[in-house]
This record gives structure tokens, C-alpha cells and sequence, in this order.
């Protein structure tokens, strides 16, 4: 019995995570309606981040480094919210009402960010650094009539191709400056964090069932970090602006609200969330760059359960996700059952794999969307048809 | 009736303190020419109303001053300011209010939110305003009553109500009303025609007002008449003739 408790925790504590990463993804697909591919992989730079955060603290010495992951979480948000920002404004701004080229657009910046954390190492930072700076100048002291001529477009295309070209270019001459240049970062191996003392073990017992800290820290962290959620889409005078945004734009615009000032926001707040989902997988294993596609997938499964936009139904289904995955996908209740029917043992031993598992929540789902197809709390009233 | 000879005959108020001018506005949807030269003046503190058939343009040229769209030519010049490649907001926080035909109200936030929206055009936005006016409960009571329930929940009039409110909140110079009658059960559209001149009475603010409610219209300082994107008859209301209501109302 013992084992099942401990699994539902560990339940609890991928669908904690599962539920913020939805969140995120939720607020920017059921607020901007923007599908982001690249979520995960935001998820992904939040573990990175963590590590880098991380690996800053450790020279500091033992006491100081305990207090690293509050600076990580910190940092996880504010530097994926960043990357956010950043995506929405130079790429998806252009793309709104486009959901198939966003689509495209954001899966291809998902493998990007991807191959960026495998091979990223200084002198590919300067090379980037080059690109932006030639493109930039370029616009700056581009004069006025090229820029009013008919085919700037086009021009503004070619300036910013051969400034990539000189990048790339750069990339090389910085690399044979020697390894300090050369070498990447990261590399394409997993990266381990190493949990704080003070999360690590027990935080005492229930009925004989040891509480792991790190489980119950992931479970408080994304309680806390929900109602802070929702208190500012709620109560707080930005959140009435971009649920305004969300549901009327034009209108909102003419009423004196910086509509594209709220895109920007939105986005990086989702992203935000996605690099502390990051953050926190980061206590339950090691992880690498391809950390985003396992759990992009699983988001989505939770919203669509959830219903677009309900916070409820999104916790109900993100720790329902996350306690199938756990309890059957680790194959924990053959062990805690034993003497249970050939035949359930069977199926049970059939799904008692994570991918397995996987394709059991989703004949799930099928199965309740042909009864529920808006989702576990459909919206209700007149402002629905609105 | 015969309306065989219509004489369109254009001018402008004679006031000089204008509020607005438009001169040779055109307006293109993709490759379609939407609105042909539009000379169009509101004096400060004046109610102008433009009238004309449905599809005429009407409702583009108030999209064109709240920057909803963009003029191809021609300017259009609000307290001496020109306004081109101003977005909307940007216009809204100058004082232009704008109330939509289909009113707009978010359907999802309360009447309260709704209200509080309003105030984004002064100055802070709602983060430093957050005192809804009492005045705007003298003009329409029946907000005050509803302000916890959705705005999409209420009924038309009351939307349109909350709608005329709202902008109210913004404190603008300039009113852009966009047929506020239409579909409005008749005893709700008394009540905004005594709100709207009640209100440019107390605040002095102008109205340009899109209407084909005669009894609304005849309000109204000034009249423009617009037939397939162009102004073709203009002047004082009190000259408003029974031809040109016949040409340019739907009755």
C-alpha cells in the first residue's frame, strides 16, 4: 500500500509540473490563440538555466550554494519570459490569424533551440552577437529611399541573409581563437542538477508514508505559482487587459488599450511558466535538449481534457496525467498487488511502460472527448455565442 | 412622393473651432474604393450627424478616424493634429471615444471590468483610475444594478448603454457613435437620446453621430448625406428636407 501512496505522490509531482507547463501553454493558446510547438523546448531552456544558475552558485561555497534554486526559479522565469518576448515580437506577431504558419514557424524555433542548447559555445555567441549588430546597423543607416522602394522587402530579406552568411563566417574565426571559444557548453549529453540539502530526504511522515521534500516542494510550488496565476488574470488591472485582448482586440485598441504591449506580456508570461515547469523537472532527473518533446504532447493532452482556458479542469487533468503515468507506467501495482486475476494482470503488464501508459491515457481521452467534446468544464452562458 | 430632383447642395459649419476636419479622405479595402474624397468638419461642442443608406460607407469612416483603417489619401486633422499611422489606442488616449455598431462590449468581463476598460484612455489607465464616475449611473441607471454580471449577458439596450458608458469613462473630446439605435427597443432608444444630449450639454464635448433614426437625427447641429462613399448633400439640420430624408434614410 505503502508503494501505491509513494506512487501517487510521484503522480501528483509530474502532474504539479505537467500542470504548470499546461498553464503556460494554455495561456498563450486559449488567451492569443497561438498553438506553440516550442513550449517544451522553453521547458527546456528553464532546465538549462537552472543548471547555469546552478553551476554559478557552486563556487560560492556550501551555505550559499543551498539557496541557488530560489535564485533559479527566479531566473528560469524571467529568462524564458525573455525568450518569449522576443519570439513573439520578431516572429509570431506577423503570424497571427495564421494558425497553420504559426504551426510551422514554432516547431521550426523548437528545433532550433534545440540544436542552440546542444552546440551553443562562445564563439557562436559572438556569431549571433555579429549577425544582429550587421542587421541592425544595416536598417539603421539603410537611407530612407530604400527603405520606402518598392522591393525594400526584399531588400531587408538580403541584408539580413548576408549578415547570417558573415555570422556563420565569424563563427569560425572565433572558434580557431582555441577551445575556451570552441567548446560547447553543454553538448548534446544530459545535464544533472544537483538538488539543494534542504530538499533532499524526508520532510517527515504520514501514517508511516515517508513525504520525499523534493515531491512536496514541486506539489506547494505549483499550487502557489496557480493562484498567483490566477489572481492576476483575475483581479489584477493587467489581467483585465488581456482577457479584454483576448476577447474583442479591435475594440480593445479603441479603447486605449497598447494591445500589442498585452501580446508581448501574455507571451513571455507563458513562457515564463513553461521555463519553471523547467526548472522544477529538473529535482526529478537528469535532463537533455530533447527534454521538450516528451512533455509538449502531454500539455496539449491536458488542455484539450481541461477544456481551453479552465484553470480547474486543467489541474484535474494534469494530475490525473500525471498519476496514470506514474502508477501504471512504472507497473508499481503488479508489485503492490500481486496476487491479483490472470487476466488484469495481463492488461496491467500489457500498459506497465511509460509509452505504454501514454497510449492508455490517450484511448482515455478519445473515449471521453466522443461524450464531453468541449472538454471536462465547458464555458456556459450567453457570452459563449457572443 | 416624387424625389426625381434632389438638390445636394454641400457646405460645412460655419463655427471655426473645429474639433475634427477631414479633407479628401479615400479609403481602399484591398482593391475596393470604400470612401471617395470625404470633406467632413465637427465644430467643438456640436453634435454632427451623418446619415445615408445602408453600405454607403458610413461605418468605414468612423473605423478611418479611430484608426481602425488607415486612409490611402487625404488627412484628417483632430485639434490640430494630424492623425495618420496613429493606432487606435493612441487616438482613444487623445479623447476620441468610439462606440461601435455592434457595440463591442467584452463579453466575458463584468459591466464593472467593462466600465473600468473605459478608463484606459485617461491618463494611468484603470490602474490609477479606478473610481467609475456616479455621473454615468445618473444617465443609465441600470448599470449600476447590474455591474457584477457579464457584460454578454446583458440585453442589447443595455449593452448599447454600457457601450455609450464606457466611452463616457474615457473623458473624450470627440464621441464616434455608430448608429446607437439600431435593433434598441424603443423606450431604451429615448433614454440614449436623452443621455447623448445630456451629455454634450454637461461635458461639452462633440458628437459625430451615424443614425437612421429620424427623431435622433433631427438633433443633430449639422448634417452630412453620404451616397456610395462621397458626401453629396450637407448643412444645418433645420434644413434637413423631406427629399433628401426620402434619399438618404430608411424610413
Amino acid at each position: 500500500m505503502e508503494l501505491v501512496f509513494s506512487q501517487i505522490l510521484d503522480g501528483l509531482s509530474i502532474g504539479s509540473v505537467l500542470l504548470l507547463a499546461a498553464t503556460g501553454l494554455a495561456i498563450v493558446f486559449g488567451l492569443m490563440g497561438v498553438i506553440n510547438l516550442a513550449h517544451g523546448e522553453f521547458m527546456m531552456l528553464g532546465a538549462y538555466v537552472t543548471f547555469v544558475i546552478q553551476n554559478m552558485f557552486r563556487p560560492l561555497g556550501a551555505s550559499v550554494f543551498e539557496l541557488y534554486y530560489l535564485v533559479a526559479l527566479v531566473a528560469s522565469f524571467v529568462v524564458t519570459a525573455l525568450v518569449g518576448v522576443l519570439l513573439e515580437r520578431t516572429l509570431i506577431r506577423r503570424l497571427y490569424g495564421r494558425p497553420l504558419e504559426t504551426l510551422l514557424a514554432t516547431w521550426g524555433v523548437s528545433l532550433i533551440l534545440i540544436q542552440f542548447v546542444r552546440s551553443v559555445s562562445l564563439a557562436m555567441v559572438l556569431g549571433i552577437g555579429v549577425t544582429a549588430l550587421l542587421g541592425w546597423l544595416a536598417k539603421r543607416f539603410m537611407p530612407s529611399s530604400l527603405k520606402e522602394a518598392s522591393f525594400s522587402s526584399y531588400l531587408g530579406g538580403a541584408v539580413w541573409a548576408v549578415a547570417g552568411l558573415l555570422g556563420i563566417f565569424s563563427i569560425n574565426i572565433f572558434a580557431s581563437f582555441g577551445r575556451f571559444f570552441s567548446n560547447p557548453w553543454f553538448g548534446p549529453r544530459n545535464i544533472d542538477v544537483t538538488a539543494p540539502k534542504w530538499l533532499q530526504g524526508s520532510w517527515g511522515s504520514i501514517g508511516g508514508i515517508e513525504l520525499p521534500g523534493i515531491r512536496i516542494f514541486i506539489i506547494v510550488l505549483s499550487a502557489l505559482l496557480l493562484a498567483a496565476v490566477a489572481w492576476f488574470l483575475t483581479k489584477s488591472v493587467w489581467g483585465v487587459r488581456i482577457r479584454s485582448v483576448t476577447q474583442n482586440r479591435e475594440m480593445s485598441n479603441c479603447l486605449g488599450i497598447p494591445t500589442d504591449s498585452v501580446d508581448s506580456i501574455t507571451f513571455g508570461i507563458g513562457s515564463g511558466l513553461a521555463g519553471v515547469a523547467g526548472c522544477a523537472i529538473t529535482l526529478l532527473g537528469s535532463v537533455g535538449p530533447n527534454l521538450g518533446a516528451s512533455y509538449i504532447v502531454s500539455c496539449f493532452m491536458v488542455i484539450v481534457l481541461g477544456g481551453v482556458g479552465n484553470l480547474v479542469g486543467t489541474v484535474i487533468a494534469s494530475m490525473m496525467l500525471g498519476i496514470i503515468q506514474s502508477i501504471i507506467g512504472s507497473g508499481s501495482l503488479l508489485i503492490a498487488f500481486p496476487d491479483m486475476p490472470e487476466g488484469l494482470r495481463a492488461v496491467t503488464e500489457f500498459f506497465a511502460t511509460t509509452s505504454m501508459s501514454l497510449v492508455l491515457v490517450f484511448i482515455f481521452i478519445i473515449a471521453f472527448l466522443q461524450f464531453k467534446p468541449t472538454g471536462m468544464f465547458p464555458q456556459k452562458g450567453r457570452s459563449v455565442d457572443a | 412622393m416624387p424625389t426625381a430632383i434632389l438638390e445636394t447642395s454641400t457646405m460645412h459649419p460655419t463655427s471655426s473651432d473645429l474639433i475634427l476636419k477631414a479633407s479628401g479622405v479615400n479609403v481602399y479595402y484591398g482593391e475596393s474604393h470604400i470612401l471617395r474624397d470625404v470633406d467632413l468638419q465637427i465644430p467643438k461642442g456640436e453634435m454632427v450627424c451623418l446619415i445615408g443608406r445602408n453600405g454607403v460607407g458610413k461605418t468605414t469612416f468612423l473605423k478611418t478616424l479611430i484608426g481602425l483603417l488607415q486612409q490611402k489619401s487625404g488627412s484628417i486633422e483632430y485639434e490640430s493634429n494630424q492623425l495618420l499611422k496613429q493606432p487606435p489606442y493612441r487616438r482613444a488616449r487623445h479623447g476620441i471615444g468610439y462606440v461601435s455598431q455592434g457595440r463591442d462590449i467584452i463579453p466575458r468581463l463584468t459591466v464593472r471590468e467593462n466600465l473600468m476598460l473605459g478608463m484606459e484612455a485617461l491618463p494611468g489607465g484603470m490602474g490609477k483610475n479606478r473610481h467609475i464616475d456616479p455621473f454615468i449611473y445618473e444617465l443609465f441607471p441600470i448599470l449600476e444594478e447590474f455591474l457584477n454580471r457579464r457584460g454578454g449577458d446583458l440585453s442589447g439596450g443595455q449593452q448599447q448603454q454600457l457601450a455609450i458608458a464606457r466611452a463616457l469613462l474615457g473623458q473624450p473630446k470627440l464621441l464616434l457613435l455608430d448608429e446607437p439605435t439600431e435593433g434598441i427597443q424603443p423606450s431604451i432608444i429615448l433614454d440614449i437620446e436623452r443621455a447623448v444630449q445630456r451629455i454634450i450639454k454637461e461635458t461639452g464635448i462633440s458628437v459625430l453621430l451615424v443614425e437612421q433614426h429620424l427623431h435622433f437625427v433631427r438633433q443633430s447641429n449639422f448634417y452630412y448625406a453620404m451616397q456610395r462613399g462621397g458626401i453629396v448633400s450637407s448643412g444645418p439640420t433645420s434644413n434637413l428636407s423631406e427629399a433628401v430624408i426620402q434619399e438618404f434614410l430608411t424610413v
